[in-house]
């Protein structure tokens, strides 16, 4: 990429026709996302102007047809369902590549990758219809009401499982094999091989897991608007209802105009926001080496 | 049959109208709807100045609106659910206003079981919602509610997976369940019982008229068109919108 200029192929046609190919697409991917923060933007900027940001952060409440726009208890409700349902579903992800690439028999270990992939492919609406008529009712018989931060939880932690285990396990299978017979030669038990030679070498993969499911966690919508409860407030516990700013787009969206309807674009460039200081805070962790 | 209608007002309405304007357009290809919202009042201001050829107007029409002419093309009806395991089976008007702003929060305060109530109500901008705080005179800010739902099928699942919940939705989509199996019923109203019939009648008391409405009395595309929104090609359309026909 850097030498392209001065590259000795780079005077016949078909590499300059293919440089050219390539600088078009790659034009057309950085665009759509201009476009759309571009967009955002523009249909937020009405309120903006003439509702304040300091607005969205102080008012008492959010009820956009009487002109209150509080927008963070719905960030707390986002950052919330993120991170609990982070913390359970990496463990669980990376652990269960583990069984599978070092401990299940041959038997196992094809139909249960494909289980884990079949489990990846499962609409987002079949995981909130079954939270809803199966999980929340459980919860509900627990502790009333039912919709709440913890069923948000437990459903996004199953759609974003797979995603951080097939990445763990593909991580996992570019680690060289003279690694792991490496440690085996030195006596190294199996855990000890997977936790001393394996884990530093496959964490770059990991990391890049971590962060898609982290993107998709916020990013989720229908199963979340579907078991959550969708009240406006920042929930104490986790057996309160509360409102994602996705679902707060999707739940209004529909029937929203004016004033309302440009508030709603405002959490989408919340969201937004959300998601470039995760990459941003990613980047900075891995040092640049996320991709690596 | 030529030309373009602009057709503005009511939130409500618009995707009814939308859609009937669709279907008009493909049977006369040469004709424009063009559906605009902007509130009931704006369908009216619109009408009277002239700026729309039709206005939609989603309540019955005031005293001081005598001077357009209005068009009455379906009833939106709204019942409170319960769970039919809830031993309840009335509230008066007060009770759910109580219950609605958090001042009774037991169902043993109303005749049920010793069960906290789950307050189940609709996300800003819905119409249901609209017609609910309309009729008990409420406040969306006063609403206390553990659960906010999107549309009627979700208000539907969750009082239905939660016997102790109480929620509304569109009287139609509340009767295709309860006659489908699903454990809800539907409320009466003021002793009268919520059903599409007392809806259609103008009886149940949580309903209000839909109605476009045109300055002068309608002529050539304008009077076609609301002929053809009132004629029974579009039931269809509007049980999809759960609102009810006017006639069967």
């Amino acid at each position: 990429m850097t030498s392209s200029g001065s590259n000795t192929l780079s005077h016949w046609s078909t590499d300059r026709l293919l440089l050219w190919l390539l600088r078009g697409t790659a034009t057309l991917a950085g665009a759509i996302v201009l476009l759309i923060v571009g967009f955002l933007v523009l249909e937020a900027l009405p309120v903006l102007r003439h509702v304040g940001i300091g607005r969205f952060l102080t008012d008492p409440s959010w009820h956009p047809a009487e002109g209150l726009y509080n927008l963070t208890p719905m960030l707390w409700g986002t950052l919330f369902a993120m991170v609990g349902s982070v913390l359970i579903a990496t463990p669980l992800g990376i652990l269960s590549a583990v069984f599978c690439h070092y401990y299940a028999p041959l038997a196992v270990m094809r139909p249960y990758r494909k289980l884990i992939e079949l489990l990846a492919g499962i609409p987002s609406v079949v995981y909130g219809f079954w939270g809803l008529v199966v999980l929340v009712p459980l919860i509900g018989s627990i502790h009333p009401p039912g919709p709440s931060l913890l069923a948000g939880i437990i459903i996004l932690a199953m759609m974003i499982l797979p995603t951080i285990a097939l990445m763990a396990d593909a991580s996992f299978a570019h680690v060289p094999p003279q690694y792991v017979r490496g440690a085996a030669a030195l006596g190294l038990s199996r855990w000890a091989t997977i936790r001393g030679v394996v884990f530093p070498a496959a964490q770059s993969g990991l990391f890049t897991g971590v962060i898609l499911e982290t993107g998709r966690a916020i990013g989720e919508t229908m199963a979340i608007l579907m078991v959550c409860g969708n009240v406006v407030q920042t929930p104490h516990r986790l057996f309160d209802p509360m409102r994602t700013l996705t679902a707060n787009i999707a739940l209004e969206m529909a029937y929203a105009f004016g004033d309302h309807r440009a508030a709603l674009f405002v959490s989408g460039l919340v969201l937004m926001g959300l998601i470039v200081a995760l990459v941003a805070a990613a980047d900075w962790i891995s040092h640049g080496r996320i991709y690596g | 049959m030529t030309g373009k209608l602009v057709v503005t007002g009511a939130s409500t309405l618009a995707p009814l109208v939308a859609e009937i304007g669709k279907r008009f357009e493909r049977l006369h290809p040469a004709v424009r709807i063009d559906v605009q919202t902007g509130g009931s009042s704006r369908g009216i201001a619109d009408a009277r100045q002239g700026l729309a050829d039709i206005g939609m107007v989603s309540r019955a029409m005031k005293e001081d609106e005598r001077d357009l002419s209005a068009f009455s093309i379906a009833r939106d009806g709204v019942c409170i659910i319960l769970h039919q395991d809830n031993p309840v089976r009335a509230l008066t008007d007060d009770q759910v206003v109580a219950i609605y702003t958090g001042k009774i929060i037991n169902w043993n305060a109303v005749g049920g079981r010793d069960a906290p109530i789950t307050i189940v109500t609709k996300a800003e901008g819905r119409s249901t919602l609209e017609v609910f705080l309309r009729y008990f005179a409420l406040k969306n800010v006063d609403v206390k509610a553990h659960v906010v739902i999107g549309d009627n099928e979700q208000g539907v699942k969750t009082v239905a997976g939660n016997r102790h919940a109480i929620g509304y939705v569109s009287v139609g989509t509340a009767e295709y369940d309860a006659a489908h199996r699903v454990p809800i019923q539907l409320l009466p109203i003021n002793g009268v019982a919520a059903s599409t019939e007392n809806v259609r009648k103008g009886l149940f008391p949580l309903s209000r008229p839909l109605h476009l409405v045109t300055r002068t009395a309608p002529s050539g595309l304008a009077k076609a068109f609301i002929e053809y929104a009132q004629s029974k090609a579009v039931h269809d359309l509007i049980r999809e919108q759960y609102f009810v026909p006017l006639v069967d």
